[in-house]
């Protein structure tokens, strides 16, 4: 049992913390810092660079285009990657339907669409979510009636994020209106311009336009464009869970950077008695915050090295993700704090008075839905409890 | 960077778990305490004679040449079965500063401890410095060849029931200074020594001492005259170490047993563990348990690194373990229902036991102040 990296992974980490040095957009930095997401042409400018470099995909295996890395590999990478407040890569091509593609597509959508999730050039969105399909996901309606060699596609998708940008999306589809309930479910990818797909924005409480309801009507879309087999697509998001660790710990060991923001608000900020970060309260309150960003990050440790050895780590990955989402939220909320009145300086009304940079408010308003996506943290809890505990 | 035990590592914590499994069956456990009686001596001298009370003591001195790894093995276990045993003074503090005993001292001390013959507490704490190991008033001043110590310890873990004690005084400096602080062998028959005995929430039997004028030799200075601090600091962050391994055996436990309940308890017709607010509070167990593992990993690996990193380990290890283990056990108790708060149960024990393990060496809130303090 040791804390220590081996001289090859000290070799790697010295190779990747100088191309993060390098490479890192002194742009992006600040709302890489406040958990923000970057704009949609950043992320595709961000992929081509790794991609460039031969990194387009840390954690796919080496004959899909991927690194192969190890899983200590991997976590070096992320960790450096924190520590320059370098981005994390968009994750809906590249660790959605990237995966999900590789393991159950035919050679064909192979060769046809993992080149070009590696090199930014395709951008999908998920259709999974809708209107009364929520949390409760397999209770979605959106049919797909078979058509000779086209499946006829109608229904409502919710929560689409950056459709406004894809030109590919996948999608869950009820085929088998008589099956029970998730065995009716296939999973299909679209071209958004096929046609009948028809886009409404919807403006988050960040004011940015993350997301969307895509509505479907009539699309016919191409057989050839079927994942795995009818009636299966539910059992394929199973290859997700496993590949779960990697994702996790690319976003979990960003709260470094959130933490070394607010950290600097509060030492930056000014009261009648001296520094903020000088208060006692607020000094135990950040060490609070810090103790538990460490212990979340040794979990990741543990978990990466459980997965460098073959190991199962159990439940820890939605752990984690519970975690993680509910520390995002509280370090972003002692950030915006920490700042006072400055956090009043959100938007710009004229010319003549600058707004500075709302990057910890955003990042603080972002922040909510980590603990809604992907599974409500209550989903996840319900989850760990049947799983794990056996209750 | 790995966290897998070793063959041997394995080996040591299956036969601590089976020992904890024959010898501190529940009942007997309980049956023991009420009778009012500390620790099993004839258990000690057994546990002693399997090796455990050297395993960090060199090879070339008869020792098992272990580390902290092998102690953090064998300390889950003892807080998983709630052993009363002295291991901390003995198997922990003594092999880290008994080595440091002045020539012509009690040499063979060590070894008398190794066998289980002798048991050795270190008061570490006075009445006005809580639990800031510089805070030492007790004076100990120099009379030829002797010294004379006068003052008073607060805390005692185990101290009842030892033999010897590990007593601080000041041979320099002021309350505060960590020059200054030097460290004495005393045995508990010292003239002039008064041991108050008092048990603990959780059974252990520790104490409080007064020192009136005790006269040690000079051969009873562990370490440097005035230069004992770093010696105390190191053998008070092995024996933090030891009792956050201790603190997850027992929160573990208790989790665990929380969990058999919720899948056999029967309430409304239905198992309790079908109620998912009692499923979500479960799911917060396990993942306190899971982030008190990580800590207690990341402190015990961060023995040897550098000072300013290990202490924050430490300091951020020790709060956050005391948290995640007082919750758990709470909600053990509270999950189990009435019967969670019988002392016919175990749960509650674990709850005082997490309760003292917390309070050890400073509590949550002691270490994340000190935290704060080194992050500023």
């Amino acid at each position: 049992m040791d804390l220590a990296l081996d001289p090859a992974d000290l070799a790697f980490r010295d190779e990747v913390r100088a191309f993060f040095a390098e490479n890192t957009p002194a742009s992006f930095k600040p709302r890489v810092r406040a958990g923000m997401r970057l704009e949609p042409p950043e992320f595709v400018a961000w992929q081509k660079l790794l991609h460039a470099r031969g990194w387009g995909a840390p954690s796919w295996p080496k004959e899909y285009g991927g690194t192969g890395w190890t899983p200590t590999q991997l976590f070096i990478f992320e960790t450096e990657a924190a520590r320059a407040d370098a981005p994390v890569q968009y994750h809906q091509g590249l660790e959605l339907i990237g995966p999900i593609i590789f393991t159950f597509g035919n050679a064909e959508q192979k060769a046809r669409y993992l080149p070009r999730i590696l090199s930014s050039d395709d951008w999908w969105c998920q259709g999974y979510s809708e209107p009364n399909a929520g949390s409760d996901l397999a209770s979605l309606t959106t049919r797909a009636v078979r058509d000779g060699d086209h499946y006829v596609v109608s229904g409502q998708k919710l929560w689409t994020s950056y459709a406004q940008v894809a030109n590919r999306m996948f999608c869950l589809v009820r085929t088998d209106p008589d099956a029970r309930k998730q065995a009716g479910i296939s999973l299909l990818l679209l071209d958004m311009d096929m046609p009948g797909i028809s886009i409404r924005p919807i403006i988050t409480m960040d004011e940015i336009h993350h997301t969307n309801e895509v509505f479907l009507d009539n699309v016919r879309v191409p057989v050839a464009n079927l994942i795995g087999e009818e009636g299966q697509g539910w059992s394929y998001g199973k290859v997700l869970l496993d590949r779960e660790r990697g994702v996790t710990a690319a976003t979990t060991l960003r709260l470094s950077q959130q933490v070394r923001g607010a950290r600097a608000a509060a030492a930056a900020a000014r009261t009648a008695r001296g520094r903020l970060i000088d208060d006692p309260v607020i000094a135990d309150r950040l060490a609070q915050l810090e103790i538990e960003v460490t212990a979340l990050e040794m979990m990741v440790m543990r978990t990466m090295a459980e997965a460098a050895s073959g190991q199962d780590s159990g439940p820890r990955a939605s752990m984690i993700k519970v975690r993680w989402s509910e520390l995002l939220q509280e370090v972003t909320e002692f950030w915006v704090e920490a700042l006072g009145y400055d956090a009043a300086a959100f938007a710009q009304l004229d010319e003549a008075n600058a707004a500075g940079e709302p990057w910890p408010m955003l990042g603080m308003l972002y922040s909510r839905v980590t603990s809604i996506y992907g599974g409500a943290n209550e989903i996840q809890r319900n989850i760990i409890a049947r799983r794990a505990l056996g209750l | 960077m790995n966290f897998d035990l070793t063959d041997e590592q394995r080996l040591l914590r299956d036969s601590v778990d089976r020992f904890g499994r024959e010898h501190y069956d529940f009942p007997v456990w309980r049956a023991r305490v009420l009778r009012g009686e500390g620790f099993d001596r004839g258990l000690w001298r057994r546990m002693a004679a399997l090796g455990w009370l050297t395993l960090t003591v060199p090879e070339a001195q008869d020792g098992y040449g272990g580390s902290a790894i092998d102690t953090m093995v064998v300390m889950e276990g003892v807080g998983r079965a709630l052993m009363l045993e002295p291991y901390v003074g003995c198997g922990v503090i003594a092999p880290a500063l008994l080595p440091h005993l002045a020539p012509g001292g009690h040499s063979a001390l060590l070894a008398e401890i190794m066998a289980g013959e002798a048991v050795l507490s270190l008061a570490d704490a006075e009445p006005g410095a809580r639990y800031d190991l510089v805070g030492v008033e007790t004076r100990a001043e120099q009379q030829g060849d002797s010294y004379v110590l006068t003052g008073e310890k607060s805390h005692a873990l185990d101290g009842a029931e030892a033999d010897w004690f590990v007593v601080p005084a000041r041979t320099a400096g002021a309350p505060g200074d960590a020059q200054g602080v030097s460290l004495f062998l005393v045995p508990k028959a010292a003239p002039g020594l008064a041991v108050h005995g008092l048990r603990a929430m959780d059974h252990r039997r520790n104490a409080a001492l007064a020192l009136d004028g005790v006269v040690v030799g000079a051969d009873a200075l562990i370490g440097a005259r005035d230069g004992g601090y770093p010696l105390l600091r190191h053998a008070v962050d092995l024996a933090i170490v030891a009792r956050l391994a201790e603190a997850l055996g027992a929160m573990e436990a208790a989790y665990e047993q929380t969990l058999v309940y919720l899948k056999t308890r029967r309430q409304f017709g239905q198992v309790i563990g079908s109620f998912q607010a009692l499923q979500h509070r479960a799911v917060d167990m396990a993942i306190a348990c899971e982030e008190a593992r990580s800590m207690t990993y990341l402190a015990t690996l961060s023995l040897g690194a550098e000072p300013a990193e290990r202490s924050r380990a430490i300091a951020a290890a020790k709060a956050r373990v005391g948290q995640t283990s007082l919750f758990v056990a709470r909600q053990a108790v509270q999950l189990h229902g009435g019967i969670g708060f019988s002392d016919e149960l175990a749960i509650g024990h674990y709850l005082k036991r997490l309760t003292m393990i917390d309070m050890a060496f400073g509590n949550a809130a002691h270490h994340r102040a000190l935290y704060a303090a080194q992050a500023a």
